[in-house]
């Protein structure tokens, strides 16, 4: 197959349910849509009962606006919402109240950084504000219907068709989940839909002109869904083509487990939603200062933070980067240096032993602040093999201790003598014991055999129980071999 | 203006409606007399007037965000033709 012929078109829409404590459109509180008892957070306005009228949640629209300016968009002096009808036992009115030709915010972009190390710009078209749906589940025997999230607030991020591989989708969907956490607008989890992303996807032959027929794929419950789901619609779409059956305009769904794509309706026609400009709600006005203040409560972003890592502590672009993709392991990072701690030192250890560890017991770094380590105790540790106190191997063991107990690493290393032995006359005492027990390799060792070095280090170590300082312990040890050279 | 029949059964299908053939006839009937009033209106100059989508002039009508009481599961459900413990139970939707 020839891939370097066709080129991969996709755009992305992403809904984001935003963090109020009420409804889009009224008072009724929002739960947790997946835990939640059926039908516990439903209001009149939720059931789109008769006579109720929809009131617009002010700080929804502040926390859509604060999205709309993270992502560089324009925020357009008047927004308004329009109804979307069409029917579908989720949706009680009969509508979806959402926005059509006046979205809140437009023509705005992120910057994605590529494993190539190139820089692409991904246009975003718009951002809008609608209402969730409910939740139907099928039962083979009807459908029952939870409104739980029925007016949930809901941001819609529509990119331009500006992704051309799966990569870029993937680094696209991460940098923008990173950014609504650290707006703390959405907790960007994929697996209970609070977050959810739909790829437009098609396929362009270099000798094409214009756009071929794509398909939009759903229910994808993780970024690396959307990463397998592109790359198994392209191969799709590439080999129908060049069979000359060509591809049918469709909504697919993502099967999990069988990892492709399977057909869930065809669109012969292009849907009729009858937008129409909402009667039952004012314009939104939005003045210069407004856009102003918001603007002020704009948290710094992760792609500024990673490059003040880089720029002010001399951390790599990789270390940065991943250090800023989720907004607590950025908070712990920066918590622990205000003890002063040396900036690399705390990275190294967070990427290397303290990730690993996460690894070990299946914990998720989003979770980093819920560990018993506190950022400024793990900070701790880290100035004790600084320092010299600790050696790096016994970092680790205080480590494990630490996460299971909770304990500071200085209490942890006075109560079980764990100090690093950096005095010379102990260090002494082990070498000769070392040489004592080893006769044979002294003579090898003097009569050339360099590499032996390592294995008596090792035995070395081995009798100051790990607890050598691996400095001092060379040093002396190649002193005193040395001196039995001559 | 006079509305074909095909376009009187679009419009009935996206409003869920099953016509009979009659009722085609007399829809098509009564909505192109509905759409003659608005042919009316149309005779407006409106040229000096901004569009609107609201006949109130009304902007910027907010809440904050503060949560009232939710009703009880069974008052949601209460009006539903059909539950099953506290969710509404509905037909099967079937797409094609």
């Amino acid at each position: 197959m020839a891939h370097s012929e066709w080129k991969t078109i996709v755009g992305l829409e992403i809904h984001a349910e935003l963090l109020t404590e009420t409804k889009m459109f009224s008072a009724c509180p929002v739960v947790d849509s997946v835990t939640a008892p059926p039908n516990t957070a439903v209001d009149p306005v939720s059931l789109g009962l008769p006579g109720t009228l929809p009131v617009i949640n002010k700080r929804a629209l502040e926390m859509a606006m604060q999205v709309g300016l993270a992502l560089n968009c324009e925020i357009p002096p008047v927004n308004q919402f329009a109804r979307k009808s069409y029917f579908y036992p989720d949706l009680p009115k009969g509508y979806q109240i959402s926005q059509y030709d006046r979205p809140l915010a437009v023509n705005g972009y992120v910057d994605i950084d590529l494993s190539d190390g190139s820089t692409q710009r991904i246009r975003i078209r718009r951002a809008h504000l609608e209402e969730d749906t409910g939740k139907s589940m099928h039962t083979g025997d009807g459908s029952l219907i939870d409104y739980n999230r029925a007016g949930v607030p809901l941001l819609e991020i529509v990119t331009e068709p500006d992704i051309h591989s799966a990569e870029a989708a993937e680094v696209y969907a991460r940098q923008l989940r990173a950014i609504l956490v650290y707006l703390g607008v959405n907790d960007g989890d994929m697996s209970k839909g609070v977050m959810r992303i739909e790829p437009n996807i098609s396929v362009m032959h270099k000798d094409d002109t214009g756009y071929r027929t794509r398909t939009e794929v759903k229910n994808l419950n993780s970024i690396r869904s959307l990463f397998r789901s592109i790359e198994y619609e392209t191969a799709r779409h590439i080999k129908a083509w060049e069979s000359g059956e060509g591809v049918r305009q469709a909504t697919m769904g993502w099967d999990e487990a069988k990892q492709r794509t399977v057909v869930q309706r065809y669109k012969e026609s292009a849907e009729e939603y009858r937008y129409f400009p909402e009667p039952d709600l004012p314009i939104v006005e939005v003045s210069r200062e407004w856009v102003a203040e918001i603007r002020a409560t704009l948290p710094e972003l992760p792609i500024a933070k990673a490059e003040r890592f880089m720029n002010e502590l001399g951390l790599s672009r990789y270390d940065a980067g991943v250090l800023v993709a989720e907004r607590a392991v950025a908070e712990y990072f920066e918590q622990g240096l205000t003890t002063g701690v040396n900036a690399k030192s705390l990275a190294n250890w967070m990427l290397g032993q303290l990730f690993s560890l996460f690894n070990a017991r299946n914990i998720t770094r989003e979770d980093i602040a819920t560990t018993k380590i506190s950022a400024t105790q793990f900070a701790g540790l880290v100035k004790l093999v600084d320092g010299g106190t600790i050696n790096k191997a016994t970092g680790v063991t205080v480590l494990e201790e630490m996460y299971d107990t909770g304990a500071d690493a200085q209490a942890i290393v006075d109560a079980k003598g764990l100090a690093q032995i950096s005095d010379t006359s102990a260090v002494e005492a082990a070498v000769e014991q070392m040489l004592a027990e080893n006769p044979a390799w002294l003579t090898e060792y003097l009569g050339g055999k360099d590499k032996l070095f390592g294995p008596m280090m090792g035995k070395v170590m081995g009798i100051l129980k790990g607890q050598g300082n691996p400095a001092v312990v060379k040093e002396v040890m190649a002193k005193m071999l040395n001196a039995r050279k001559v | 203006m006079e509305l074909s029949r095909e376009e009187v059964r679009k419009i009935a299908e996206l409003a869920k409606l099953d016509l009979t053939e009659d009722e085609v006839d007399l829809y098509a009937g009564q909505l192109s007399h509905v759409l003659g009033y608005f042919r009316k209106l149309q005779e407006i100059d409106t040229s000096a007037i901004a569009p609107t989508a609201s006949v109130l002039p009304l902007k910027n009508v907010f809440r904050d965000d503060v949560p009232q009481p939710a009703l009880t599961p069974k008052q949601v459900t209460a009006n539903a033709p059909q539950s099953l413990g506290d969710q509404f139970l509905v037909n099967d939707v079937f797409e094609d």
